[in-house]
């Protein structure tokens, strides 16, 4: 009997059970008519802020909309969310410096899915770690600040590379900043030619009406799809 | 840095296959990293010495193979593996592209074990072993 190692072939994705868990927890969404929405960007870029109007204005136009939010260590990021009146739920990670399908799944225990029109899923502030992980989304939203230099994307291509819109965010401080808009824009098409990219300020409102609108056109475009192949 | 949470589905996935398959001893795991797999590979390989510890797999070795991003450019009709991630465009006539064929691979391709004698001959009787040999 011979004892040297024989190399056997596995070809299996690391991350297949959270793949897995994505796939069906993208089913149970589809199934209940729920449209989810994630949102990545590093610390500070003002997620939990556009996500609070978000919150508001989709709740004025009688859109049943609640929210997922992802944190190291604070519940701050939902007290501030839960003034919009959506129900809101924390997920607090610990040191885990991201969200996995599976931490999305534990946290929709007791909320009716059925309930819902839209879900927001904001991760943990961090522009490496989410880009590996499938949350079961339709539709993932990276954000970065004129703060924080227009080369950002060229730093952080994988992210960008996993999501389906970009937006420019705190744009009343462009000019204070000296943010380079062209160069930001020239840095993403590099990596992504062809992403959509959206420019707004969350505490101006300034472009707000036009990414709210992207984003209605995206839950009616799958809405759509939804209808046409069940009908 | 999530590599140890990548780590510990490698040693999860890797103790796995070779249970099934009547390994007794893992000597190594090899494993695909695409160049947007979003992992890095230092840290990876620094995080698996540290999660194989106590483990099924300790000692084992983490053998990474990198591999590039590879595109479809629709000027040549053909695929092209980019020369650097921070520039999506075929390196041949500089079309810009974001058609990504693949390079996010994050695979376990295989796994070098030693079998427990007893349990090797158990599964060639029953004619369940599918190892290939190397």
């Amino acid at each position: 009997m011979s004892t040297q190692p024989r190399l056997v072939e596995v070809r299996q994705n690391v991350l297949k059970q959270n793949d897995l868990l994505a796939r069906s927890l993208r089913h149970r969404f589809e199934s209940a008519g729920v449209f989810v929405i994630s949102l990545v960007s590093s610390p500070g870029a003002g997620k939990t802020a556009l996500l609070e109007r978000t919150l508001t204005r989709f709740l004025e136009n009688g859109c049943r909309v609640a929210a997922l939010v992802g944190d190291l260590a604070t519940e701050n990021d939902a007290a501030r969310l839960a003034r919009s009146q959506a129900p809101v739920k924390q997920i607090i990670t610990g040191t885990v410096c991201h969200l996995d399908a599976d931490m999305v799944q534990r946290s929709l225990d007791g909320w009716e899915l059925n309930d819902l029109d839209c879900l927001f899923i904001e991760n943990v502030g961090n522009l490496v770690c989410p880009s590996s992980y499938d949350l079961g989304e339709d539709l993932r939203i990276v954000l970065m600040s004129v703060t924080e230099g227009e080369d950002k994307p060229l730093k952080y291509p994988t992210i960008f590379n996993t999501a389906d819109v970009a937006v420019i965010t705190k744009m009343d401080l462009a000019e204070a900043v000296e943010f380079d808009l062209p160069g930001a824009l020239n840095s993403i098409q590099s990596i992504r030619p062809g992403m959509e990219v959206l420019e707004l300020s969350a505490k101006t409102g300034a472009g707000l009406d036009e990414y709210l609108r992207f984003l209605e056109l995206q839950i009616e475009s799958k809405a759509a799809v939804g209808n046409s192949s069940t009908g | 840095m999530h590599e140890l949470s990548i780590a510990l589905s490698i040693i999860e996935g890797a103790s796995q296959e070779a249970s099934n398959r009547g390994g007794a001893q893992v000597h190594a795991v090899h494993l695909k990293l695409g160049a947007l797999s979003g992992v890095v590979k230092d840290a990876l390989l620094f995080s698996y010495g540290l999660a194989c510890e106590g483990t099924f797999l300790e000692g084992s070795e983490l053998v990474i193979e990198e591999v590039p991003v590879i595109v479809y450019c629709s000027a040549c009709e053909a695929e092209k593996t980019l020369d650097s991630i921070q520039r999506f465009c075929c390196p041949t006539c500089g079309t810009l592209t974001s058609d990504i064929v693949s390079g996010k691979q994050l695979e376990l391709v295989a796994i070098e074990i030693t079998e427990d004698p007893e349990d090797l001959e158990k599964s060639i009787e029953t004619g369940q072993f599918s190892g290939i040999g190397l």
